[in-house]
């Protein structure tokens, strides 16, 4: 009796370390920016690609409005919009696409809104170098190009799908990635001749890959809708941050980082 | 069994109770949410069966390749004295304990077209390894292998020297005394660590998505399409995790009825 559970006592063991190395974290980029020192916080939920030009447009809002402090929260659309639903605490919402900001508005959360504040397109990127010699999209319908785009679950996904469609590609993605973020990784790295991301995250990576144009792409565009939300326990400062992104102010903001206008 | 020893104590009793509750809920929870109408529809869509079919093979491969090299690493490191034997063993946990995309990163490092070694592999041969299913049994083995391998080992110990040594003087080779003597000994710990590692590979998805990608019927294992299916459909995530939670419990239940009985009687009696 004592052999056998000597032999089962480190298979007994082995599976309680199964559940501690379940799933592994799915890279939703959660960060907030918290500038402090306000008596109201306003609390911002963003499409993780709004994280440069919302932590800008919430650094002039503070300015502009002494007493307010923004924290703004950057995570994948479709979770926020799912919080949202939820009631979860917040004030203003800002996604990636119309589909998510309709989940929110589905479930009564939008106080008012949303307006669509931002467009993205989608551009063909290659590592540094360019390697594999990608001159135009029509070239990843080579026989030997390795590409990579987002799944078609994802906003960057679905695009991307009609591109490849609409131009009749043979030649098939060779992964499709969980997010627009792992799918610009896998092009830095070096890991995919090229890969189909939002002009923003190209311009974010300017370092690490270069950027070549679809033709067409700005036909196929996504938009960002922002909105205030029904839980929002100061819907006045809340449209004034709406308004703030709306503003030529943030507006310009927005451009500089490579979204277009709506 | 308890009697003559009192009533369990409640201070023991009432933690257990929050354990198990833990541990139950979530399961029973997607048990009641789960649209079960939608089962069979789904079930018998092509991207489901691909991702099926290719766990199934992917989980199966593991725990082959677990038992043809692993086994063999469980032994040497349970019978063969050599310097740097506990430094080998503490190398073979840290996968365990290795968040998955930390693992599918450590993969990409090596084995990736630009990899240490994948960058060699491309260039001498033009094989490139990612966005393979050989890629998904490699990022499943890396997981799984070290359940295997301390489970086994484990039992080896368990088990001792002193038949082999019996075996020795009788003349068998080493090579025999493994294969007639070591390995029947170790069996409770093979069907268990066998189990486990199937388990791990069954349910991996952050080193095969990292390392492997994502693509039906080549990389796209269950995990992975329940993961992506979530992002824009939690109804039909929900019903595709009820498949593998079925084919798991299935499996399990299985192997215990057919095996971990059967071994554990034969540890037992040995």
């Amino acid at each position: 009796m004592n052999r056998r559970l000597a032999v089962l006592a480190p298979a007994t063991l082995l599976v309680a370390t199964l559940a501690a190395c379940g799933g592994g974290d799915d890279g939703g980029s959660g960060g907030s920016a918290d500038s402090g020192g306000g008596d109201t916080v306003l609390r911002v939920q963003a499409a993780a690609s709004l994280t440069d030009a919302f932590d800008q447009i919430a650094e002039e809002f503070e300015a502009q409005n002494e007493g307010v402090s923004v924290e703004a929260t950057y995570d994948s659309s479709g979770t926020l919009a799912e919080q949202a639903a939820d009631q979860a605490p917040g004030d203003v919402l800002a996604t990636a696409d119309e589909n998510s900001m309709q989940t929110a508005v589905d479930g009564d959360a939008i106080a008012s809104g949303p307006e669509v504040f931002a467009t993205n397109t989608l551009v063909v990127v290659v590592p540094a170098g360019n390697p594999a010699g990608i001159e135009s999209f029509e070239d990843l319908d080579g026989d030997d190009v390795t590409y990579v785009a987002c799944v078609d679950t994802a906003p960057c996904g679905a695009i991307a799908q009609t591109l490849i469609d609409d131009a009749g590609f043979t030649n098939e993605p060779a992964s499709l990635e969980p997010d627009v973020r792992a799918t610009l990784e896998r092009v830095v790295a070096d890991e995919a001749d090229a890969g189909l991301v939002y002009t923003t995250d190209a311009m974010s990576a300017s370092g690490d890959v270069e950027t070549i144009e679809i033709p067409g792409a700005e036909d196929d565009p996504t938009s960002y809708p922002i909105g205030v939300l029904e839980q929002s326990e100061d819907a006045e400062a809340a449209q004034a941050f709406v308004d703030l992104v709306l503003s030529d102010y943030g507006q310009g903001v927005l451009s500089d980082a490579g979204f277009g206008s709506p | 069994m308890t009697r003559g020893l009192g009533r369990p104590p409640l201070v023991l009793l009432v933690p257990a109770g929050i354990a198990l509750t833990l541990l139950l809920v979530p399961l029973v929870s997607l048990l009641v949410v789960t649209p079960w109408a939608r089962l069979p529809e789904l079930v018998a869509s092509e991207e489901v069966l691909d991702a099926l079919r290719l766990t199934g093979l992917a989980s199966l491969s593991t725990v082959v390749v677990c038992l043809l090299i692993g086994t063999p690493l469980a032994w040497v490191l349970a019978r063969v004295e050599f310097r740097g034997r506990s430094v080998a063993r503490a190398l073979v946990t840290v996968p365990l304990v290795l968040p998955p995309v930390v693992a599918g990163v450590a993969l990409v490092s090596a084995l990736g077209r630009s990899g240490v070694v994948g960058s060699v592999l491309r260039d001498a041969t033009g094989v490139v390894i990612p966005y393979t299913t050989p890629a998904v049994v490699i990022a499943h083995t890396f997981v799984a292998m070290p359940f295997y391998v301390l489970s086994v080992e484990g039992a080896l110990r368990a088990s001792g020297e002193r038949y082999d040594a019996v075996a020795a003087t009788l003349g068998a080779t080493r090579w025999t005394t493994f294969r007639r003597v070591t390995l029947p000994l170790a069996m409770p710990g093979v069907v268990a660590g066998a189990v486990l590692a199937w388990a791990r590979s069954l349910g991996e998805f952050g080193a095969t998505v990292t390392f492997a990608g994502n693509y039906q019927g080549i990389t796209q294992t269950m995990p992975s399409l329940i993961y992506q299916t979530l992002q824009n459909d939690r109804e039909t995530a929900q019903t595709l995790s009820i498949i593998l939670l079925g084919v798991s419990i299935g499996v399990l239940a299985l192997l215990r009825n057919r095996w971990l009985n059967a071994g554990g009687t034969t540890g037992a009696g040995a």
